[in-house]
């Protein structure tokens, strides 16, 4: 399948299944659709049927919040049935508002609470390398996320122990909870502050798989590397689209179904 | 008709009358504004209004820093990246020095539901209550969180307010006297006691009602303050009583209920049950559902409340 369709398709379930469970994260979840699309469907080394294989490739959302996107990928991918959505957040079902990998599988480390999963990745990559092992371990990180002072933490021993098999992935879509990233807590050049902490930096389209992929295939030794994705959050539904009061509301009908109709994906039962 | 509102909407409009008169105040969040409910103070003084983003170590010690130079900061954010992320910047930079610093944390406890237990703080209370020189206020409707925020002003010294997020219909008055330390007997009645905080007073009321009904008589106490504990009520129950059930939306261990036990050890035989929850982690789904599995419910108290009477001597 063409990959702009599939992206469609992975927005559209991941709406349903926000509008589903009326609570949930759409803002976020839309953005990061690609950057997902880039690992799970390319670049990263992993069995779905297979979800706890020792050399797979780690991925971890460290802006947790953005999991339904995660939930649809996982579940195209094969982890579990695509009728799970359908229960996302519902007290009889593994999909929890935030990741858990004691109940998804798929799911390779619990986030939620902003900051500790790209520190988590850090370590995975250190234990990693302590195991002799060369899988890599990829990060996904959002743009509020970064004002945690342990990201810069992470970001520390992530170059001091030069862990070239770990890669931070930011979601740039210059929004948080409370307004833009610059009204809220300016994160100043972001680039310039990872590559002063001695990262490889790149930045891409964040909206094009192809490129991010092919950023992240970029050959570099002995350093960690940082891909700043270039994104719109609420991306592909035109009224969610660069909204900061999409971060954490779930549609209403009428909304889902407008959502749905820009997709051009038909709502099934 | 009783009002209806939720309680981070009554802190956020008490944050804001009391900077009409106050203007020493100050308010920091970290970019959750709209949903704590700070934005109320933010949109009427912008200028006293802090947003110091998704940072809440730098947000407590900031705090610090105000309270140091004579100001009174009012620091808002979830709970559980609160009292939980922050714990060591509050026992440290806050609590430890006696400073001027309130702490209202909003989204505590299982009624974040949908969100998870990533979400759902239920040590909250414990981890501020083991803080020497912490007041901690847990407010039960919207009434009683304006009295909180306003009498937060006269303690000298840290305290915590745990604000829940959901809208409560309230039903205490506003002419009650709310006194931190000081208890509220609700209902009065002799064959056991109820000792509830927060969202479980409701729970608590209906729990003696159902009770009433099957001839047994309970009374009912809004234990607002955890901290300094009204340890001459709670004797006062074990006595009147002779049986002792507490109600909290946390864990049963370091909250409300171990509060109580460490009162009752020693001086009562009562038997005594803690309602709340049970040594585990919360998780996903709809708040009404997981106060019920959780047994969080009127009709759980009054089982506990049977069950406690029928181990008096
Ligand atoms: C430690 C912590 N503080 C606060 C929150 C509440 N929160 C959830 S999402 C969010 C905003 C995140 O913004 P960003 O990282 O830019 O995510 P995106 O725009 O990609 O959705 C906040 C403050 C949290 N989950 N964890
Ligand atoms: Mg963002």
């Amino acid at each position: 399948m063409d990959k702009k369709q599939k992206a469609r398709e992975l927005r559209a379930a991941t709406l349903t299944s926000i509008y589903g469970a009326q609570s949930g994260h759409p803002g976020g979840s839309l953005s990061v659709v690609e950057i997902l699309q880039a690992l799970y469907y390319d670049v990263a080394n992993i069995k779905p049927e297979d979800p706890q294989w020792e050399d797979r490739d780690r991925i971890v959302l460290s802006k947790g919040h953005a999991c339904p996107a995660l939930y649809a990928v996982l579940a195209d991918k094969g982890y579990y049935p695509s009728c799970d959505l359908d229960k996302l957040r519902q007290a009889d079902c593994h999909l929890q508002g935030h990741p858990d990998a004691c109940k998804t599988p798929g799911i390779d480390v619990n986030t939620g609470s902003l900051g500790q999963g790209v520190a988590i990745a850090g370590g995975l990559a250190m234990a990693a390398k302590h195991n002799g092992r060369s899988y890599q371990v990829f990060a996904i990180v959002g743009d509020g996320e970064l004002q945690e002072g342990i990201c810069w933490e992470a970001a520390m021993s992530a170059a001091h122990y030069k862990l070239d098999n770990l890669v931070v992935l930011l979601d740039y879509n210059g929004l948080q909870i409370d307004g833009r990233n610059d009204e809220v807590m300016s994160l100043g050049d972001i680039m310039k502050k990872y590559e002063a902490f001695g990262f490889d930096c790149q930045a891409v389209d964040g909206h094009d798989a192809d490129a991010i992929a092919s950023a992240i295939r970029k050959p570099v030794s002995g350093k960690p590397r940082f891909i700043c994705c270039k994104t719109v959050k609420g991306k592909g539904v035109s009224f969610m689209e660069d909204q900061a009061g999409w971060h954490g509301k779930a549609p209403s009908k009428e909304e889902y179904e407008q959502a749905m109709k820009e997709l051009g994906v038909e709502i099934n039962g | 008709m009783a009002e209806s509102k939720s309680l981070r909407v009554a802190y956020g409009e008490a944050l804001a009358e009391i900077g009409a008169e106050h203007k020493e105040v100050v308010v920091l969040d970290a970019d959750l504004a709209h949903a704590t409910m700070t934005a109320i103070f933010a949109d009427k003084y912008p200028e006293r209004f802090y947003n110091m983003g998704i940072a809440e170590a730098n947000l407590m010690c900031a705090a610090s820093g105000f309270a140091y130079s004579g100001l009174t900061p009012f620091v808002s954010t979830f709970a559980m990246f609160g009292a939980g992320r922050a714990y060591e910047m509050i026992r440290n930079s806050i609590s430890y020095c006696n400073l001027n610093v309130k702490l209202g944390f909003s989204h505590s406890g299982l009624c974040v539901g949908e969100d998870g237990g990533s979400h759902q703080s239920i040590e909250d209370i414990a981890l501020m209550r083991v803080l020497p020189g912490m007041t901690i206020l847990v407010p039960c409707d919207s009434i009683e969180m304006k009295k909180a925020v306003r009498a937060s002003l006269d303690i000298p010294g840290p305290v915590y307010i745990r604000v829940a997020r959901p809208v409560v219909d309230s039903f205490t008055n506003p002419e009650d006297e709310f006194i931190p330390g000081k208890a509220n007997i609700l209902r009065e009645g002799s064959d056991v006691a109820i000792i509830a905080t927060g969202l479980m007073v409701t729970e608590a009321l209906e729990a003696a009602e159902k009770l009433s009904k099957e001839g047994v008589s309970a009374s009912v106490v809004n234990m607002h303050t955890i901290k300094p504990l009204d340890e001459k009520c709670v004797l006062e129950m074990a006595e009147k009583c002779g049986a002792i059930v507490t109600a909290e939306e946390h864990s049963i261990i370091g909250g409300l209920g171990s509060a109580v036990a460490e009162t009752l050890a020693g001086k009562s035989a009562a038997p005594f049950i803690r309602v709340g929850i049970q040594d585990k982690f919360g998780k996903s789904g709809k708040p009404s559902e997981l106060f019920c599995e959780y047994g969080l419910t009127g009709s759980n108290i009054a089982d506990q409340c049977k069950k406690a009477i029928a181990q008096k001597k």
